[in-house]
């Protein structure tokens, strides 16, 4: 904790900033944690070891260029990366539910561990859980969705993948060793300068975003260059499924946006590392343009998470509607059109830094804009629903919970973008309730949907649908009663951030709000729970043909999950909705008469090595152990130049293998179909 | 309104027959220009911050008193050149020509040494007259800027140096030949974003 440490201004030559009194061994709740931490690493550690799995987990996953391992691997990461993010929002509420101060103090958190809680709580939902969960559903599906055997660049694929873990861990071990950064989610200098903060916790946030930026970079242009160069032969720009368009959108803002990040982040570094004065308060310094970049990145981050989430209400809508979809061509536009749009109202973010009442009103005026595309779309899918069979399926449950959730959040966010209005709400608890609002209500109510929607293609077997339907029920009902409440403070003058608060009345609200918290902590638990009954009895809900939800677009023409080459056969697409063609013609399950060989990427180690060199990096940058950083640096470009050395990183798969395994999955498929229509027989002898 | 598009073509099964053979180089060069595209940005992103700061001196010595556009000349010059140079290695690689290419090569990197000599010696220069990184916002902006640049085309120059072992190795190879010519927008890119440093930082500087 900062009260408790030293801060050590002459690194060590060998230990750097480094001390006993970096480890806070003397707060009971970090002890615990800790300790289960731990126990439970060394646990799973121990397991693959006594199970012989080891050797299996590295050839399999951990070197694998493979799109579909590497999503997996990425929602793993960020379900895990939740349950953090989530926890420290249990303690935030709990904090506030009973701080109003009194004699005896306020609350069981002291202020500098609440700050901590609520940087690292934005830090993590927004860099290592909801990033990590929509870049791992576009690893799954979009290559699937166009027909492509693998990304543009599998090496690439896996060096993000590692890079973003990277991050992930620093992040994780700043919970023990050390500190986290007690500045808010974005670090504005001067608090985040070293002035304020002297001590390693923002330096864990530089290093943390600086590494797994750099893999988020690389993302975007993998997938741009996929979606772009890799579609099957007939498959034009305006026959792309829809959740190919959005994450094509979503990934051209990555490249455009995320190097403002790199910037930002690195001349913060500068100042704090090498006493520049990019952004300090004196010596010509400018702390307003630190605010200015970080939000030119930090609002087309807010549309390269909600875009993708679009584009799996797309195609949950028009599958369980079981329509194309409505106005397919208007939505892509509108798409565009707000890809464009992000890039101009950053402003909006700080209105009462005083730019000026022309300023202020032309980055209102275009954030309200914005609200129009966004409404096309929402018609779209209500369309789509209109005259459609409907089937009311969970990932439509999550689909029309956000209808709902996101039209308030999108409201309460126009009336944030009145610069008049907004010098009232400004830093008010109600920003917290409108962007939760969009953030949980639209892009995590997407996510949920796209993960239900795609488990069985990813795992071969379904989520309970009971159980998710329990899910969504109980994320909505308590996001609705953890953030209303927030408005409602937002109009009573409470602000953001608060350890602590004198006012009686709010308490109330704060209550409901945490009861709020507990009903989502239920809906978690409940997903939990029906994830691990899905793996249990995985036997009984396997998806035989790969296409359980009767589903239009191509992923669903391969068996689940599919074959490590994708497609035997490369589609040569008519329609926009292929699959739905092909079933519609007949074409479907039928088996080619031959196959050819297939060109596929190897499996490589050097993603997952350059990921520990980076771990390397970073640990010794946050903690100034400089000779301990150079060897993480050499480490880095070492295994770079050794890669780029590497001769046969790809081989043919020979058509004896494919024959093999496309055989076996229409054989199931024929069994499957046998075992049905035995069961059909039997319901007619007893009905006779 | 049908959804349903009309029945095929006889013959056509969904899928494709014969498949042509994708065009890995192709990625690789595309996905180059992607990352250039998102190295522009980067690069108008510390424009700006040097536009912001560049007259926040702060009681440090100004710019205006140090810069030397001769010397800077001598910059340009060099790194120009070693465009020019790299084109002809370019042209040497189309014809198959290893003994043309190497010496094109070499002689791009001897030039790209010899400007990263004179920008560190710059550096030195001025820091020790008082216009050291951490002396203003403006310098630290003048450094940010023209220090990222630098590290850049010491990144190109470590990059020649792999490509010159590869060529060693391998010759002429297809994977080297995309190499090369990612190598190539690489460095004519930082030629373009030198142009601008010129224009920008320099030549305004002292009006």
């Amino acid at each position: 904790m900062a009260s408790n440490h030293t801060v050590v201004t002459e690194p060590h030559i060998l230990f750097g900033k480094l001390t006993f009194d970096s480890i806070p061994y003397h707060d009971p709740i970090l002890v615990t944690t800790f300790t289960v931490v731990v126990i439970g690493s060394l646990g799973l550690v121990g397991a693959v070891i006594y199970f012989g799995k080891l050797k299996y987990l590295w050839k399999e996953w951990l070197t694998s260029v493979d799109h579909k391992k590497i999503g997996i691997m990425y929602v793993i990461a960020s379900l895990i990366m939740l349950l953090r993010g989530f926890s420290d929002a249990l303690l935030m509420r709990s904090q506030q539910a009973i701080a109003v101060a009194s004699e005896s103090g306020a609350g069981y958190l002291p202020p500098e561990h609440y700050d901590q809680i609520f940087t690292a709580h934005g830090v993590i939902m927004i860099f290592f859980v909801a990033m990590p969960l929509v870049v791992g559903l576009m690893n799954i599906v979009v290559p699937l969705q166009i027909g492509a055997r693998d990304v543009a660049f599998p090496f690439l694929n896996s060096l993000s993948f590692w890079l973003f873990v990277v991050g992930a861990l620093l992040l994780n071990i700043s919970l023990f060793v050390g500190e986290f950064a007690a500045t808010g989610w974005l670090a504005y200098p001067p608090l985040s300068g070293l002035e304020y903060s002297p001590w390693v916790g923002v330096d864990y946030w530089l290093w943390a975003l600086q590494i797994s930026g750099i893999g988020t970079l690389l993302t975007g242009v993998n997938f741009v260059v996929t979606i772009l160069r890799m579609r099957a032969p007939g498959m034009t720009l305006m026959k792309m499924p829809v959740f190919t368009w959005t994450s094509l959108c979503a990934n051209v803002l990555i490249v455009a946006a995320f190097p403002i990040l790199t910037v930002t982040i690195t001349l913060l570094t500068l100042d704090r590392y090498l006493g520049t004065h990019f952004f300090t308060g004196d010596m010509g310094g400018n702390q307003m343009m630190y605010v200015n970049l970080i939000w030119a990145w930090g609002h087309p981050e807010v549309y390269i998470l909600i875009l993708p989430a679009f584009g799996i209400f797309s195609e949950v809508t028009a599958t369980f509607s079981r329509k194309r979809l409505f106005g397919y061509t208007s939505l892509v536009w509108a798409t565009a059109c707000i890809m464009v749009l992000s890039f101009i109202v950053w402003l909006h973010h700080f209105f009462t830094m005083g730019a000026g009442a022309s300023v202020n009103a032309f980055f209102g005026i275009a954030t309200m804009i914005i609200s129009i595309p966004t409404g096309v779309k929402l018609f779209n899918w209500l369309f789509t629903m209109y005259k459609g069979r409907v089937e009311y399926s969970s990932p439509m449950w999550f689909t029309v919970a956000f209808f709902v959730t996101f039209t308030i959040g999108g409201m309460t966010g126009v009336m944030l973008a009145i610069p008049a209005a907004n010098f009232v709400l400004h830093n008010s608890l109600f920003l917290i309730a409108h962007f939760h609002n969009v953030i949980i209500g639209g892009s995590l109510f997407g996510y949920f949907a796209g993960l239900i929607y795609w488990w069985p293609k990813a795992t071969g077997f379904m989520l309970d649908e009971k159980l998710s339907k329990w899910a969504c029920g109980l994320w909505t009902v308590g996001f609705f009663m953890a953030f209303m409440p927030l408005y409602v403070l937002g109009f009573m003058g409470m602000t953001r951030r608060l350890n602590y608060y004198d006012n009686p009345v709010w308490n109330m609200w704060l209550l409901v709000a945490a009861a709020g918290a507990l009903i989502v902590l239920a809906g978690i638990l409940v997903q939990l729970y029906s994830i691990f009954a899905s793996i249990r009895d995985q036997k009984k809900n396997q998806d035989v043909t790969g296409d359980p939800w009767n589903g239009r677009t191509l992923e669903w023409s391969t068996s689940s999950p599919p074959p490590f080459y994708n497609f035997a056969k490369l589609p040569q697409v008519r329609d926009r909705d292929h699959w739905h063609d092909m079933k519609e013609h007949g074409l479907a399950y039928q088996r080619p008469e031959k196959y050819n060989r297939i060109h596929m990427p190897k499996n490589t180690w050097a993603g997952a090595v350059m990921g520990g060199f980076f771990l390397m990096l970073g640990f010794a940058m946050v903690w100034h152990i400089w000779w301990m950083a150079i060897l993480g640096f050499a480490g880095i470009m070492g295994s770079w130049i050794v890669y780029a050395f590497e001769r046969n990183k790809d081989y043919y798969v020979e058509v004896e293998e494919i024959e093999a395994i496309e055989n076996a999955h229409y054989e199931r498929m024929e069994r499957a179909k046998q075992r049905k229509d035995d069961v059909a027989d039997d319901v007619v002898t007893i009905s006779v | 309104m049908s959804t349903v598009l009309a029945a095929p073509e006889p013959g056509y099964t969904g899928y494709v027959e014969e498949e042509h053979h994708h065009d890995y180089a192709g990625d690789s060069v595309f996905g180059f220009w992607v990352y250039i595209l998102s190295d522009c940005i980067l690069f108008a992103t510390l424009f700006a911050v040097y536009a912001v700061l560049q007259n926040n001196f702060a009681g440090s010595i100004e710019a205006r008193e140090l810069f030397e556009l001769n010397y800077v000349l001598g910059e340009t010059a060099l790194l120009l050149a070693s465009s020019f140079t790299f084109g002809m290695a370019m042209l040497a690689a189309n014809r198959d020509s290893m003994k043309g290419l190497y010496g094109w090569l070499w002689v791009t990197f001897a030039l790209g040494l010899g400007f990263l000599i004179m920008e560190v010696n710059e550096f030195v220069h001025f820091t020790h007259e008082g216009a050291g990184a951490w002396d203003s916002g403006a310098w630290s902006a003048f450094y940010g800027l023209i220090g990222t640049h630098g590290l850049h085309v010491f990144a190109g120059m470590v990059w020649m140096l792999v490509l010159f072992a590869l060529l060693k190795r391998d010759g002429l190879s297809t994977e080297n030949r995309t190499r090369l010519a990612l190598l190539s927008v690489f460095w004519h890119f930082l030629d373009i974003i030198w142009i601008c440093v010129f224009s920008f930082v320099y030549l305004m500087g002292v009006m």
